[in-house]
């Protein structure tokens, strides 16, 4: 272990150096590219409470720094990016800090929980699959893995919520706990996690349905490979074999894959914490778009692509913990 | 060492009653398609036997029949009795104590056959475990000990590093150390050099005839080289489409082989006896391909064979049993 230090180091280092150009590429891009669009968040305010005066539409776009030159905003705003400042929201008049900060740790649990469930599922369900190739339930989780993969998940989302909440009126529809429910304790988590089964299961089944895929495909390759056949050379059982053979070489890609997954994950947010009312970012973004209000959206834009670029960077490493091979310099 | 007789260490049972490994008809196929068909042979405490045939004449499905562990698809038939006991009547418990623990098999493909995410000291510790009670020290103890044993430099530092910071040579090295880690009575080695460089293979080689005397264990050596036979092997099986064609002493085998395809394959193989067949000429492949047997009624070997007549696709020649031990399947040969 302690040999493979300096190797995950490098592994470590490589993705920090990708990551800061990264990030500010993205900020000035999606600068540019939300400047273009139409409308400004004082024009939909001004809509929304049936018209400003022009003098009253000046204050607030002044007071949010909307009426300077575009490139004036960009450098003002980076300065504040510089010194930790996400700007001000037009819209809610508040630091655009302190919203995304609040509605942060529901995307981060509704997504990690999904990505968690994807995966553990999909890694079930992809083992049972190969376990079973060619047999009517390999077949059948196939064809429903397929069905999962096409289906958009707001429509799923929809059907979940029309069995499960209004037919069956076992779990809620929307929000994420009981107005007045138990606070803290066993009783509050148990309360907080029957708001996120609906949610968390519209944003996993996607998923799980390509990881399925995946660990089939990669469990069927990796049990005809020569080493497997040594394994058995040496007398071992076939569940010794499965484990510690099969399993930790099928499941490399899938951690790849999922790492990769979990910007999509925070992006699929947007339309499944809009359909179940989560308090999340994604829901944030999307009235942010509604309401023109671009700083909380860039806001929100930089801290997804820092998220993924730190998810990538966590996948490097971990790939390098699970597979000696990577982050090896070539001249070895 | 050409005699079976004298590679038998002194302690050892008289081979005489009761052979290690006893392979009877043995048949493998593939759906229809036979990849062996129908051999028979025994190996002896402690001697070599090799196995030679040219590629496709299904000396390694033969010997992960031995394993049972033929690929998926594959059906055996036959009887393959070990140390007296049939292996078809064993329980899957008592199949795998014998994998291992008292028949270990190098393979043909040293690049691939080690587990790319293990430490190489962890996968020696699992096949010590798996067959003996070993803390974890001792079994780690024990693993460093194999990694000297097959002459691995620096054997602490070599126990940390994983299959891909090895050579070829290097790795079938250490599959050499799991395969003998728990004293096997029998080492199944399939073309244990075939991938490996020529300056490697003489060393491999050389370390396998050093183990099999110090373990005292019998060795099925598989090869297409006859060079290796001449050198490590106390007796010779010839094989040619799934079925055995000649079997004998090798130096006597060598001198005068019978079966028309060992003749071929003498001829063309260029490491034998002298350095003669280095300064004459091009070595002379035998013409035509194994893939000409498929389907052929008779002799296997007729659609190739300079000699054959119309007699010879008319039946399987039976193995004859003549006077000097030699066995040969071809009612043509004849010793003068
Ligand atoms: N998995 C498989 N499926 C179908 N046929 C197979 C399979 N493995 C081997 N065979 C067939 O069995 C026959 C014997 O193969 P085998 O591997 O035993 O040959 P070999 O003598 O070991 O050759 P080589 O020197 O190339 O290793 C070949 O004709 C091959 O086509
Ligand atoms: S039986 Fe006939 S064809 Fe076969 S090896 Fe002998 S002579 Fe050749
Ligand atoms: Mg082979």
């Amino acid at each position: 272990m302690k040999r493979h230090l300096p190797r995950l180091a490098r592994i470590a280092g490589h993705a920090g150096l990708r990551a800061l150009p990264t990030a500010i590429g993205i900020v000035i891009l999606g600068f540019f590219l939300l400047q273009q669009a139409p409308g400004d968040a004082v024009d939909v305010l001004s809509g929304e409470s049936g018209g400003l005066s022009t003098e009253a539409a000046a204050a607030l776009r002044h007071h949010a720094g909307l009426d300077q030159p575009v490139l004036s905003q960009l450098a003002a705003y980076l300065t504040g990016l510089a010194h930790g400042d996400l700007g001000w929201s037009a819209r809610f008049n508040v630091p655009v800090t302190s919203l995304i900060l609040q509605r942060l740790p529901g995307s981060l649990l509704l997504s990690g929980t999904a990505l968690v469930v994807s995966v553990l599922a999909g890694a079930a369900l992809g083992a049972l699959m190969a376990a079973r190739e060619g047999s009517w339930a390999d077949r059948g989780l196939s064809v429903a893995a397929l069905l999962f993969y096409s289906l958009p998940s707001f429509w799923i989302s929809l059907m979940l919520i029309v069995v499960f909440s209004i037919h069956l009126g076992w779990l809620p529809s929307g929000g994420s706990q009981t107005i007045g429910g138990p606070e803290g304790g066993l009783a509050g988590l148990l309360d907080h996690a029957r708001y996120m089964v609906l949610p968390v299961t519209s944003l996993s089944l996607f998923y799980i349905a390509i990881y399925a895929r995946l660990v089939r495909v990669a469990m069927i390759e990796a049990r005809a490979q020569d080493y497997v056949r040594t394994a058995r050379a040496k007398g071992l059982s076939e569940s010794r074999i499965l484990i510690r053979h099969i399993l930790r070489n099928a499941l490399l890609p899938l951690t790849t894959v999922a790492g990769m997954h979990l910007g999509g994950m925070l992006g699929g947010g947007v339309v499944v914490e809009t359909v179940y009312g989560w308090p999340g970012l994604g829901r944030l973004a999307y009235e942010s778009v509604i309401g023109r209000d671009f700083r909380v959206l860039l806001g929100i834009l930089l801290l997804s692509s820092l998220l993924v670029i730190v998810a990538n960077a966590l996948v490097d490493i971990l790939q390098g913990l699970l597979d000696p091979r990577v982050g090896v310099s070539h001249a070895a | 060492m050409s005699h079976p007789a004298l590679s038998i260490p002194a302690f050892a049972v008289p081979h005489a009653i009761t052979p290690l490994l006893e392979v009877q008809d043995l048949q493998v196929h593939f759906g229809s398609k036979p990849a062996v068909r129908g051999i028979s042979f025994t190996v002896h405490e402690g001697e070599t036997l090799a196995l030679v045939g040219e590629s496709g004449s299904g000396k390694s499905m033969t010997a992960l029949s031995v394993m049972g562990l033929l690929p998926d698809g594959g059906r055996a038939s036959g009887t393959i009795r070990f140390a007296g006991r049939d292996t078809s009547t064993l329980s899957p418990a008592a199949r795998r104590a014998l994998r291992g623990g008292e028949i270990g098999m190098i393979f043909q493909e040293p690049m691939t056959s080690l587990n790319p995410v293990m430490t190489i000291g962890a996968q020696i510790v699992e096949a010590l475990r798996q067959h003996q009670p070993l803390s974890r020290t001792a079994a780690k103890a024990r693993a460093l000990e194999l990694i000297d044993l097959v002459r691995i430099p620096d054997p602490k530092r070599r126990f940390q590093d994983y299959p891909h910071q090895l050579s070829g040579g290097m790795r079938q090295r250490v599959m050499i150390a799991m395969a003998v880690a728990c004293g096997p009575r029998l080492l199944i080695a399939d073309e244990p050099t075939t991938a490996l460089d020529v300056t490697i293979q003489a060393q491999v080689l050389e370390l396998l005839d050093r183990l099999r005397r110090d373990l005292s264990m019998a060795v099925l050596l598989i090869t297409h080289d006859l060079g290796v036979v001449g050198q490590w092997a106390d007796r010779v099986a010839v094989m040619y489409a799934g079925r055995k064609v000649e079997e004998g002493d090798p130096s006597a085998l060598f001198a005068l082989p019978l079966h028309p395809y060992t003749q071929g394959l003498l001829r063309a193989s260029p490491r034998l006896d002298d350095a003669q067949h280095y300064t004459q000429g091009p070595l002379t492949e035998i013409p035509g391909s194994i893939a000409s047997a498929a389907g052929q009624d008779g002799c296997a070997f007729a659609p190739r064979c300079p000699q054959a007549v119309a007699a010879c696709r008319a039946a399987v020649p039976s193995l004859r049993i003549l006077e000097s031990g030699r066995k040969v399947a071809c009612p043509l040969a004849h010793q003068d």
